[in-house]
């Protein structure tokens, strides 16, 4: 009995040693490893195929590219002991699927261990890959997410920061831009309004409605179509009919680049038009040109902006695409916070995401903080003028360009 | 109104008959289930939009190269992909899973080389965006050009398969393949000419949709799934049944848009394909084979 207890004590001081001695050395080897580290790993799932391609390459990875050629060719991501490293990507392509960015997400987090990583392009998918970050502890900069549930969202996620604002505030925006035009006479106050029946035009739509009525703006057609509609000519000869004189069209680019092309054939000339997604990417300025003028939608920059001018410029000659005039620079700035907070705070993922909640950072928007953490200075309106998309709302924000109207007729070509 | 939904749906209807008719000799007179069909479009698009914008050229002058370059590549892909399946392929059905399983995979590499090409931006031009008055109602030149190109195309190859004897081969490989060559035809040939042609006409597709059309490198499938739909409500094989298919189509889409709601033109689109479909299985114009 004794012999036995003796045995077993000797054997239980064995086992502790040989615990500790592991412990020891893994700790060793631990902290070996991060003197060696070469790099810091920053991976990122995003729709390189598949539907939401258009969106993510316009908004999203040119940016990320442009930002680690930035970083990589400064020497690297700063750390807190002024020591730089170099930023190892991990890409994935979640080839426009859900369930894809999700399980690619939770690859990059336990697999790949990667040290950030960078938000997935849409709405949906940010909102299905917020429980992972949060549960792995990263921050999520949600930059081509427009939701009104932002508020809701940063309590149950506390490490997610929200950079586009709610669907309310683009509609109210427009709303108070209807209801001074109809004040001043420009317009009769009548809206003919369509909208995409997916995620981003049943947000809108739903802001929309109750807002224009707020502002005492009569609604007269009012209707949903499919994704992927091409031929808007029986929606744009009701519209012409119902004695409306402003057109609104919560869309998605396909169709806000058909809208445009068949309200000029159709001789569509609304005094105030607005169209959603699509009317701030480069290429429809570039294809409708002087008839562009006018036009409104979601976002805008400052034109007198110096840094902004100088990210566009630099934007187009590294990526070789042109940025758009709404997310892209957020998403620019979202980086650039990023890598400012980790070069007050290292590499600890906690430390960085309450320095991004409270910090204060130079960015190409100028000086950037978030409220609660959302970003709110943005633009809710824009419009094109002179070949740019400027912000028009709100009004009181510095470098606001005033609202023109009306818009003219379509010219001829 | 009336005559204005008549004709904008006319002309929608246009552009989907003349998307489906390559898939229907495809599918009818070669066997072959392209789901990489879509995928040819969208290439074609892209020639004529590098063709606008680097070269100047007009897309009219551009289906001048689009089209034999789409014969000339739908004929190497049967030569080189197809034929092994079709010798190799015991009967019909196992032809047809073996063709959808190699376009399957060759949709992907048509996908893959254009979004290297061209990335995964958002394309579009526009051409012959003017207004046209027909009957005092307002339509896109582009787009009526692409009805007038759908019923062209459409009549002139039934002129070609009903009144020639090269035509009569082609068809009796679609109607008996077995024993086509019973009577000294080479079915092989025909139905590689026949892909060829689809392939053709799907770059023809492709040219006219890209005038009017936003398109990325990924949006190919849509095509294919419209030209699936026609093509079956057609009955396959049948160009005048793809025609007329699309027609109907555009019409019913049109009409619902203006008189009932234009959220449920997809729903009335599914509702008259599966009523057509109820009351002739084998579509419009096809006939059921035992």
């Amino acid at each position: 009995m004794k012999n036995l207890e003796r045995r077993r004590v000797l054997r239980a001081m064995a086992l502790a040693g040989t615990v500790a001695a592991t412990g020891l050395l893994a700790g060793m080897t631990g902290a070996a490893m991060a003197q060696d580290r070469t790099s810091v790993k920053i991976g990122y799932a995003i729709s390189k195929t598949g539907g939401n391609a258009g969106g993510a390459g316009i908004t999203t990875l040119p940016n990320y590219k442009l930002w680690v050629k930035d970083v990589n060719d400064a020497g690297g991501l700063e750390l807190p002991d002024g020591k730089k490293l170099p930023i190892e990507v991990i890409e994935y392509d979640d080839r426009s699927s859900a369930e894809e960015v999700v399980r690619a997400v939770e690859r990059l987090a336990t697999q790949d261990k990667v040290d950030f990583i960078l938000v997935p392009w849409g709405t949906g998918f940010n909102l299905a890959v917020a429980p992972l970050f949060d549960r792995h502890g990263y921050p999520q900069l949600a930059v081509s997410a427009v939701t009104d549930k932002a508020p809701d969202f940063v309590k149950r996620w506390k490490k997610s920061f929200w950079m586009l604002g709610g669907g309310h505030d683009y509609a109210n925006a427009l709303a108070s831009i209807l209801a001074d035009a109809k004040k001043a006479g420009t317009v009769n106050g009548k809206v003919a309004m369509i909208s995409v029946a997916d995620g981003f035009g049943i947000d809108l739509v739903t802001a929309a409605r109750p807002a224009f009525k707020k502002a005492g703006i009569e609604v007269v057609y009012d209707k949903t179509y499919p994704g992927a509609t091409s031929d808007f000519s029986p929606m744009i000869n009701e519209a012409k009919s119902s004695g409306a004189d402003a057109f609104v069209a919560f869309s998605y680019p396909p169709e806000t680049f058909a809208l445009t092309q068949q309200a000029q054939v159709a001789g569509f000339s609304p005094k105030i038009l607005y169209l959603g997604v699509g009317t701030g990417f480069p290429v429809y300025g570039k294809n409708n040109g002087e008839n562009a003028t006018g036009i409104m939608s979601l976002g805008g920059i400052d034109p007198n902006n110096k840094m902004n001018a100088e990210y566009r410029k630099r934007h187009e000659a590294v990526t070789g695409v042109a940025p758009d005039y709404w997310g892209s620079v957020i998403t620019y700035a979202s980086l650039q916070m990023l890598q400012e907070a980790i070069k007050r705070k290292g590499l600890d993922k906690a430390a960085v995401s309450a320095e991004l909640a409270s910090g204060a950072f130079q960015t190409v928007l100028g000086e950037t903080k978030f409220e609660n953490n959302q970003l709110r200075q943005l633009w809710w309106t824009g419009q094109w003028q002179n070949g740019q998309f400027v912000g028009v709302m709100p009004a009181d924000r510095n470098g606001a360009s005033k609202v023109i109207l009306p818009r003219g007729d379509w010219k001829k070509k | 109104m009336l005559v204005a939904a008549l004709l904008s749906g006319l002309v929608l209807g246009g552009t989907y008959a003349l998307v489906a008719m390559g898939l229907t000799l495809q599918y009818g007179i070669a066997r072959i289930m392209n789901l990489a069909y879509g995928e040819m479009i969208i290439s074609a698009a892209f020639l004529a939009y590098v063709m606008f914008s680097t070269l100047g050229l007009n897309p009219v002058a551009g289906l001048l190269i689009a089209v034999p370059a789409g014969f000339a590549l739908g004929y190497v892909i049967y030569g080189a992909m197809m034929t092994p399946l079709v010798a190799r392929a015991r009967d019909k059905a196992s032809l047809e899973i073996d063709s959808i399983l190699a376009t399957f995979g060759l949709l992907f590499v048509f996908q893959g080389v254009m979004l290297v090409t061209f990335g995964a931006n958002f394309t579009s031009y526009s051409y012959l965006n003017d207004p046209v008055t027909i009957f005092g109602t307002t339509l896109a030149a582009n787009r009526v050009l692409a009805l007038i190109l759908a019923v062209v195309f459409g009549g002139g190859l039934y002129l070609l398969l009903t009144r020639t004897l090269w035509g009569t081969a082609l068809r009796a490989v679609a109607v008996n393949p077995g024993a086509a060559p019973l009577v000294g035809i080479d079915v092989n040939r025909a139905a590689r000419l026949a892909f060829a042609l689809g392939s053709g006409l799907a770059a023809a597709g492709g040219v006219v949709i890209s005038m009017y059309q936003t398109f990325t490198a990924t949006s190919g499938v849509v095509f294919t799934m419209k030209a699936l739909i026609v093509v079956i409500m057609g009955g396959v094989g049948n160009l005048i049944g793809a025609l007329s298919a699309g027609l109907i189509l555009g019409l019913v889409e049109t009409f619902v848009a203006t008189y009932v709601d234009p959220g449920l033109t997809l729903a009335a689109t599914y509702a008259i394909f599966l009523s057509v479909l109820l009351w002739r299985p084998a579509g419009l114009f096809g006939r059921l084979m035992r």
